[in-house]
């Protein structure tokens, strides 16, 4: 409720299209409210800008209130700003003091191609979902659910899989730009699920395979993605996937 | 005048929809593999649409302006989903469930359509669980369900507080498995621009490649506009910021009657509107009204901090208003409330719109005597029960304490949170038939997008079961029926005059907002906009204030058309266009809104109309009168006629709702 105003320098990204080299450019914002949201705040500054008929800057955002993943921008350095397990549409603008110069950036990652100033193409993340993130089941043939008990602890598990966004973090905090974070979350939740079971080997298989496809990097294991994940995705996934990808080689027929 | 026959099958109300099944027309899996289906939209209800439209065999194209099918608004549900398995022994069936539905909706849905609704619930979790979402689970490993408003009984499934975002996935999932196996086409980044009429029915949609701003053409035997709610009307909103009217509207401008557009459901518990620069607003969800009392101070004005205010100094006035109901009240009644002690000087915080919702009382006297028992300690002091009774709660709510922490700076497990009642959902959407077809033959209304199940006020956890079944377990049998007619229809080519003008119609509309080059942003206009809607056509309306919010819309909207600046090309990446486009709708459907408001002269769940109301300011309805669907059809420029749907109520008796 308390709020004070800042007056910021804010250097941001700008990219015509996926052709332009793109470049920095400096702008001055006032008068921002520690009660705004960081994208509330580019709205003021794009607000400002069309008032002078300039092109406003394009990001890409929708719920904004961090569950969609559609928000994604590199702040400072660090992919979804300084607040640890929070998008950039939840980080508020308390988190800045008055005076200090924001850099803002893409996602940074060649899988993650820039369509415009702050707006990447994701499409490879739904590519490497349809190459295995799913259970075969058909609408219709589904028995009663509690026919299919699991346990508290392994559903738990893989809720907390389950619930990432989908936003790219992962990728654009590592400095291989890996994506075994987001494939170790799906890999997961349908390995810890008796639903998963029949198709767990091909799964793993199939969704690294479309990850390397999408040129992505490989895992290093420095942890970035854990550290900047939004919602706080466990590298133990990511354990988890190297044992099934193991298994897996060792009970394939190929 | 519109046919509004809704074909709801003769019979018992229970053997409605078995029929129907056993009756609707077929279509076989050779002639099913050569009939294309356009889905626009990709939430629950055109996720799951899709993908069990492409299991049947049929070829389907589906198309979302986001980024990704996974990021519809679906996904920010937060509570649960309601079905009537009764696996907690308590007492609900298919019958309660229907007849909690009809209630909550204050008597304004269609019976056939919500028990069907009912039915289906249950094969909604089964299929959802088979897909590996992953529900809550208690320790023996089946599944948990908790209680939400309206009901008592305890029939809603949940995964912590992002139940939206697990059914999401799951449909998400099935529909990607369906891409994988070519029987999809996904479209991301393009949005529907106008549906394409041929011979009287829907044929394709021209939609927009948000990327490279070029219009393309889409053929479809039959088109499904799973597109949602149109709640950014009102500028603030719990909505995305990118959902938006414009699928259904041009639907509507190209024939298909529109719904009891008026109804709106502004949902008591979010966080306040903190300043000028505010661009939505954020749910905070109504589970937490179980252990949170709403109170305001008895004196107008009062400064003081809230923990600075004695407790004789309170006015717990849900309770005292609802003694049986209390701080439990439905969402509608809630709202008003809180609207009605603001308006009359006793609001909180800097902006004084906003009541308190506190969490003490029960963090001391429930949560933290029990843990004091259970751990035996006797006689505990205020400090030590508060700390024991934090735990619990952090257990419960947790997530959502953290959410209100970082948006506003306060910490609600020390003062109490501030919060005011904001537009949540709208019941009224596209008029359907029982088969979820509009007034246009071949066209399609799914979810949040149709007006058909939840009358004037949803209860909570039904939207998700709403948008589920009708993608899911409705549409895969209905459509059928339609497209049996349709075996010998052969693709029709999208060079066919009808596409050809209906491109040139939206490059035209698109070069002419492009090319007003005026002075003010798309967003002013937005927002000037939704206040209007916030103000004369939100809580409370009344017909001097509809009258002039008309007046108001049809002004702002010729200001739009001579003075809108949008920057940036028309062939381009270009937010801002999009946007334009979007608010020039909510600019006709705002008009189209009041003049529901003012002809419903009644009060009936969201839609509270001042001049009825019972002394003790309650809604009054009037079912001698206004017992029926508004159906409004656009004759030319904002022209429109009302046809009305009558409301036959043949197994449950609509009684005035009491929670006194």
């Amino acid at each position: 409720m308390e709020h004070q105003n800042l007056n910021l320098t804010l250097k941001v990204w700008r990219q015509k299209n996926a052709q332009d080299a793109g470049h920095f450019e400096t702008y001055p914002v006032s008068g921002i409210s520690t009660e705004m949201s960081f994208l509330e705040m580019m709205d003021v500054l794009n607000e400002k800008l069309i008032a002078e008929k300039k092109e406003p800057i394009a990001f890409d955002h929708d719920c904004r209130e961090g569950i969609c993943g559609m928000c994604s921008m590199h702040i400072n350095g660090r992919a979804h700003g300084p607040w640890k397990g929070t998008t950039t549409c939840q980080l508020h603008m308390r988190a800045f003091n008055d005076g200090d110069t924001i850099t803002v950036e893409p996602w940074r990652a060649s899988a993650f191609p820039v369509l415009k100033d702050l707006v990447v193409n994701r499409s490879a993340f739904d590519r490497i979902q349809r190459a295995g993130g799913y259970v075969s089941i058909n609408t219709g043939n589904a028995k009663d659910a509690n026919n299919i008990p699991v346990a508290k602890e392994n559903a738990d598990l893989a809720f907390a899989a389950a619930a990432c966004i989908g936003c790219g973090a992962c990728v654009a905090a590592c400095k291989n730009a890996s994506a075994m974070l987001f494939v170790s979350a799906k890999v997961s939740q349908y390995a810890l699920l008796p639903q998963g079971q029949p198709e767990r080997t091909t799964r793993a298989l199939n969704m690294v395979a479309q990850m390397d496809k999408e040129g992505f990097g490989s895992c290093t294991n420095t942890g970035a993605c854990e550290a900047e994940c939004p919602k706080e995705i466990s590298v133990m996934n990511i354990a988890r996937l190297n044992r099934e990808f193991m298994n897996a080689g060792f009970s394939s027929n190929d | 005048m519109m046919n509004l026959d809704a074909k709801i099958p003769a019979g018992a109300l229970e053997h409605k929809w078995t029929d129907y099944k056993g009756h609707c027309k077929l279509v076989n899996p050779a002639n099913k593999r050569s009939l294309e289906v356009i889905v626009v939209g990709t939430g629950l209800a055109g996720a799951s649409a899709a993908a069990s439209l492409g299991e049947l065999g049929y070829k389907v194209k589906a198309f979302c302006f986001q980024d990704s099918a996974r990021r519809a608004h679906s996904i920010a549900a937060q509570g649960g989903i309601n079905a009537a398995k009764n696996y907690q022994n308590d007492g609900d069936s298919v019958f309660r469930l229907f007849y909690d539905t009809i209630k909550g909706g204050d008597y304004r849905a269609r019976e056939a359509n919500v028990h069907r609704l009912a039915e289906v619930s249950t094969n909604i979790i089964d299929q959802c669980v088979a897909q590996g979402v992953p529900f809550a689970r208690d320790y023996g490993g089946l599944l948990a369900n908790r209680s939400f408003g309206g009901t008592q009984v305890k029939r809603t499934f949940y995964a912590a507080g992002q139940t939206g975002q697990q059914l999401l996935l799951g449909a998400y999932s099935a529909l990607n498995r369906q891409v994988a196996l070519g029987k999809v086409e996904m479209f991301e980044r393009h949005e529907m621009q106008d549906v394409v009429m041929i011979d009287g029915k829907a044929r394709g949609i021209i939609a927009r490649n948000l990327v490279t701003g070029e219009l393309e053409r889409h053929f479809g035997h039959a088109v499904l506009l799973c597109t949602g709610g149109y709640g950014n009307v009102f500028y603030l909103s719990t909505n995305a910021m990118g959902s938006n009217v414009t699928a259904a509207w041009k639907a509507h401008k190209k024939g298909a009657g529109f719904g009891n557009p008026c109804f709106t459901q502004i949902h008591p518990t979010c966080i306040p509107v903190s300043g000028d620069h505010q661009s939505k607003l954020t749910l905070m969800s109504e589970s937490l009204r179980n252990d949170g009392r709403i109170w305001v101070p008895k004196k107008q004005n009062d400064s003081r901090k809230p923990n600075d205010i004695p407790e004789e100094e309170r006015d717990y006035y849900l309770e005292r208003r609802y003694p049986a109901f209390g701080n439990l009240v439905p969402r509608d009644v809630a709202s008003r409330a809180a609207k009605e002690r603001c308006d009359a000087g006793y609001g909180v915080g800097t902006t004084k719109q906003a009541v308190y919702l506190d969490f003490r009382f029960n963090l001391i006297n429930k949560y933290g005597r029990a843990e004091a028992n259970k751990l035996g300690i006797q006689n505990p002091d205020e400090a030590t029960l508060v700390n024991l009774g934090k735990e619990v709660v952090k257990e419960e709510y947790g997530n959502l304490f953290d959410m209100y922490h970082k948006i506003t700076n306060e910490n609600p497990y020390e003062v109490p949170m501030r919060i005011y009642p904001a537009v949540h959902y709208t019941m009224g959407g596209l008029w359907v038939d029982y088969e979820l077809m509009t007034t246009i033959p071949g066209l399609y209304a799914l979810g949040e997008a149709n007006f058909s199940d939840h009358g004037a006020n949803r209860l909570g956890a039904s939207a998700l079961m709403q948008g589920l079944a009708d993608g899911y377990f409705v549409i895969p049998y209905t459509i059928g029926n339609y497209l049996a007619d349709e075996i010998r229809t052969k693709s029709i080519p999208t060079d066919h005059p009808s596409f050809v003008e209906a491109e040139k119609q939206v490059a035209d509309r698109l070069a002419k907002l492009h090319g007003i080059k005026g002075n003010r942003s798309v967003e002013s206009f937005h927002k000037e906009l939704g206040k209007i809607m916030w103000d004369k056509c939100g809580m409370a309306r009344n017909a001097e204030g509809l009258k002039q919010a008309i007046a108001d819309i049809k002004a702002l909207r010729a200001s739009f058309w001579s003075d809108v600046f949008i920057p940036g090309d028309i062939n381009e990446f270009n937010p801002e266009l999009d946007k334009a486009n979007r608010v020039a709708d909510f600019l006709e459907l705002g008009e189209l809104m009041c003049v529901d408001a003012l002809n419903r002269e009644e009060s009936c769940g969201g839609h509270f109309r001042e001049e009825h109301q019972t002394e003790e300011g309650e809604a009054k309805r009037d079912d001698e009168k206004y017992s029926y669907v508004a159906v409004w059809e656009m004759n030319g420029d904002c022209n429109w006629t009302l046809n009305k749907e009558d409301l036959k109520y043949e197994i449950v008796k609509p009684s005035q709702r009491s929670y006194k």
